[in-house]
């Protein structure tokens, strides 16, 4: 098997699977500038969100860390940043973006106005697409890629099939020298015992734990119930019971690697590490894949169970899936099927085989399903409300 | 025979529906960490998916798969019955 693929390298030596020319909006009011220039400039993607005014302390920093790791990913070539005001924080967002050594732009409204911001905009964006579309891939190696892994709409097929599949993937991708991320806190309820005892070190099992607990304090705090929402009514469907038995299907996505960091919600996952990082993540899907989006990862792994369609608009989503019926009633989402694992007719070590061919073949510029579909799911993940 | 579920873990009491299984059926499982292949007759029917039970639980007892503690049952369970949330619950929330 071919352990290289063609990439793009960047200016900072990072290497991207995509080309993207982003128009990101600093805030919420600058969605409709950023849009209608993405709608002028083909070969530009704009990045709509909902946030970006009045926010402040831990929850303000990592809206920043967001933004500014959305556009630093290496699957963006360039960027144009558009914010109501062309101070403070537009600039902070841009310069952060623009040490990678991207091109990056940087416009506010505030004393222009939506049409002339739209122009000027407009005009930098073609010239970046231009630039961008002459952009050569070369040949990168499978270290070069950092790669998450999160499921979603699990169900008992996931833990048998699915999930391990990543598990032996992700032993490889590490193995051969790749940086690996995967999350999901709250998901972790019931398998945290078996993650923690994966941390390297007694800092790093300290350091994971307490972001655990946080987040079971949380809900204490809230006095949440979240019987109901953990499982899903999708997971409990599929067979899934109990918060422990999901937890422990979603670990096998871990293989049998140590994990060798753990990271804050949004932190960059080095490169070329050949090493598992946590990072504390959201299970939720279109949130925990912008957190790895923002934090380098340039393709994201998703085994689901009953069918879960969630894209990103700079990270291609590779969808696996060993349910049968999923396989039938979803095709169009799916990129790997693995249900022959269920009718033993396909060993984990050849479904993780599978699953390596359509990395490379990801890498190599196939567009996945939900890139074809147009899912495009970009949330910010939000800590608590603005001012 | 075609396999009709699987069972992770050697120790595991319960094991998944690889395919539909009908009530009265005597189906075989394949414990996996083992290569070994065990029958169960199935007193329900049990979805693709769905868990069955593989020996008699207490009412009250832990439910192990993946060799782990599942939860905890809120009814005596039969070998061969369905186990979901109407019999399993989590010891956690």
């Amino acid at each position: 098997m071919t352990l290289k693929f063609m990439g793009y390298r960047r200016e900072n030596g990072r290497v991207g699977v995509r080309n993207h020319v982003v128009i990101l909006p600093l805030d919420d009011i600058s969605n409709a500038c950023a849009e209608a220039v993405a709608n002028n400039v083909k070969g530009t993607i704009a990045l709509p969100h909902h946030f970006g005014r009045l926010q402040f302390g831990r929850d303000l920093e990592l809206f920043f860390r967001q933004l500014i790791g959305i556009g630093s990913n290496p699957n963006v070539a360039a960027c144009v940043v558009i914010g109501i005001e062309s101070s403070h924080w537009t600039t902070r967002v841009a310069e952060g973006i623009a040490k990678t050594g991207k091109p990056v732009a940087m416009f506010g409204i505030e004393r222009y106005g939506d049409f002339n911001t739209i122009e000027r905009a407009s005009r930098k964006a073609k010239e970046f697409v231009h630039w961008a579309s002459e952009l050569q891939r070369e040949e990168c190696e499978i270290a070069d890629l950092v790669v998450s892994v999160k499921c979603g709409e699990s169900d008992t097929t996931s833990g048998l099939a699915a999930n391990p599949t990543v598990g032996k993937v992700v032993e490889r991708l590490t193995a051969a020298g790749a940086s690996c991320s995967f999350g999901e806190t709250t998901e972790l309820t019931g398998g945290e015992h078996i993650v923690a005892a994966r941390m390297r070190t007694p800092e790093l099992r300290d350091k994971f734990m307490a972001l655990f607990n946080d987040y079971q304090a949380l809900i204490m705090r809230e006095e949440a119930d979240l019987l109901g929402s953990q499982p899903t009514q999708g997971n409990i469907i599929g067979g899934l019971t109990t918060i422990e038995e999901k937890a422990l299907g979603n670990i096998q996505k871990i293989g049998n690697c140590m994990v060798d960091g753990v990271l804050e919600s949004a932190e960059y996952i080095p490169p070329r590490t050949g090493k598992l990082w946590f990072m504390d993540t959201s299970s939720a899907a279109a949130e925990a894949v912008t957190l790895w989006a923002a934090g380098g990862a340039v393709i994201h792994l998703f085994p689901t169970g009953q069918g879960n369609v969630v894209g990103n608009p700079i990270v291609p989503v590779i969808k696996l899936t060993a349910n049968p019926i999923t396989v039938s009633t979803m095709s169009e989402h799916i990129d790997v099927d693995v249900s022959g694992v269920l009718r033993r007719e396909l060993t984990l070590d050849q479904a993780a085989d599978k699953l390596m061919d359509m990395i490379i073949r990801t890498a190599n510029g196939r567009l996945t399903s939900a890139e074809v579909l147009g899912h495009r799911e970009f949330v910010i993940n939000k800590l608590y409300r603005s001012a | 025979m075609a396999v009709k579920f699987f069972v992770h873990h050697e120790k595991d009491t319960v094991g998944v529906a690889v395919a539909d299984i009908k009530a009265g059926e005597t189906a075989t499982g394949w414990v996996m960490d083992t290569d070994n292949e065990i029958t169960v007759t199935a007193i329900n029917d049990i979805p693709l998916g769905h868990k069955i039970a593989l020996c008699d639980i207490s009412a009250g007892d832990t439910v192990i798969k993946y060799g782990e503690s599942i939860g905890k049952t809120t009814q005596a369970v039969k070998k061969g019955e369905h186990v979901h949330i109407h019999n399993l619950k989590t010891a956690r929330w």
